[in-house]
């Protein structure tokens, strides 16, 4: 922020024109250097879930996957929080009895399947 | 084949930013510089080239027949009439379109690098195969944008483009800057388009009424007017593509007059 804003801020006058410019271009930017479209990123996304879900139980509900541009490089970003992984260690509160059941019975559904 | 040739894209993707312009004041001031330079239109839609070098009354053949057959490339390149380093290639009928394929290009350009040491291509306007095609003849690339949101954003879909396709160095030149402008931040700073399309800056030309003045002569600001402010930025940027290093001009010293003082204060970064 610039002094100029400060006053403009202080007078209630519009802000000069050129951040609304560079806002409005980071964001028309963001979306046309992905060139995905939000069905495409909603399959994609279905995906890579499924195939992390071979390996360890996360869960789907907190799960996200998006896009990040930033300098030129747009970065697939997947934030997948673990429950365990299935070859059974504890990740989240719970006792070593029930790690041991759950991760028979998935190990079960995963060959089942 | 020459191996040292440059061959130099100019292109905008946005129409009007400036590219013939560009184009024309880059091969006078290499040329002056001493390198045998080839500037190629390659808007065959649109040609314009021509005429901002005064040449359009001396094309005999054009591109077209060179690739035809119909003609030899010395036969179609037009010699600039001051400066003897620098030749045109015009460009063909635009119904060459139909026909013109990627390798045509190719091969006019590789033609071209037996006897020039820099080549030149004006770039037409858009992303399509015009496009495509000179970006396939090309080495390295320069992108011209003005200060304004459609100008940057369309040069972003470029440069996209140009990276995929492995030209480099991809370089820009920030055209019609207006000091004043900036220094009230009613238009893009140099930072802002430098950091948003994340490119090098190769240079930046200020907004000059003369631009106007030597168009209508058909004699480029670098040739006859080299005190002019343009003029000066396309000296610096010929300069600069010579591998000489020279700073970049500060549009805020560029204002005259009490105000500049207050601008700059007002421009203080506070957080």
């Amino acid at each position: 922020m610039t002094l100029r804003d400060i006053i403009y801020k202080l007078l209630r006058r519009q802000p000069a024109s050129a951040s609304t410019a560079r806002e409005r271009l980071q964001l028309v930017l963001a979306h046309d250097r992905s060139d995905l479209s939000t069905d495409l990123l909603d399959q994609m996304r279905k995906e890579i879930l499924e195939v992390v879900a071979k390996y360890v139980e996360i869960d789907m509900d907190e799960g996200a996957v998006s896009l990040e541009t930033e300098d030129r490089m747009t970065a697939l970003v997947a934030n997948l929080p673990i429950k365990r992984t299935l070859n059974g260690q504890i990740k989240l509160l719970e006792t070593a009895k029930e790690k041991k059941e759950k991760s028979e019975n998935l190990e079960g559904g995963l060959t089942n399947s | 084949m020459a191996t040292d040739t440059r061959v130099i894209l100019i292109c905008s993707g946005k129409g009007g930013v400036g590219k013939t312009t560009l184009t024309a004041n880059l091969g006078i001031s290499l040329a002056r510089q001493g390198e045998t330079t080839a500037v190629l239109d390659a808007d065959f839609g649109l040609r314009n080239l021509d005429l901002l070098l005064g040449l359009e009354n001396r094309i005999v053949y054009t591109a077209q027949e060179v690739l035809e057959e119909e003609c030899r490339l010395d036969q179609a390149l037009v010699k600039h009439k001051q400066e003897s380093n620098l030749s045109l290639l015009p460009a063909g009928n635009p119904r060459m379109l139909d026909w013109i394929k990627p390798d045509d290009m190719k091969r006019i350009v590789e033609m071209l690098s037996d006897q020039f040491k820099y080549v030149l291509i004006d770039c037409p306007a858009g992303v399509e195969d015009g496009f495509k095609n000179a970006m396939h003849a090309s080495k390295e690339a320069i992108v011209v944008t003005n200060p304004e949101v459609s100008a940057v954003r369309d040069a972003d879909r470029v440069i996209g483009l140009l990276n995929t396709n492995g030209i480099k160095p991809v370089q820009l030149v920030l055209n019609r800057v207006r000091p004043k402008m900036m220094a009230n931040q009613e238009m893009l700073s140099i930072d802002d388009v430098k950091d948003i399309l994340a490119l090098p800056l190769l240079g930046l030309v200020l907004e000059d009424e003369q631009v106007i003045v030597s168009t209508n002569r058909g004699e480029p600001l670098t040739l006859n007017s080299t005190n002019s402010p343009a003029a000066k930025c396309y000296l610096n940027i010929a300069r600069r593509l010579q591998g000489e290093e020279i700073a970049l001009i500060d549009p805020a010293k560029e204002i005259a007059g009490f105000g500049a003082k207050f601008r700059r204060l007002m421009q203080t970064k506070i957080f």
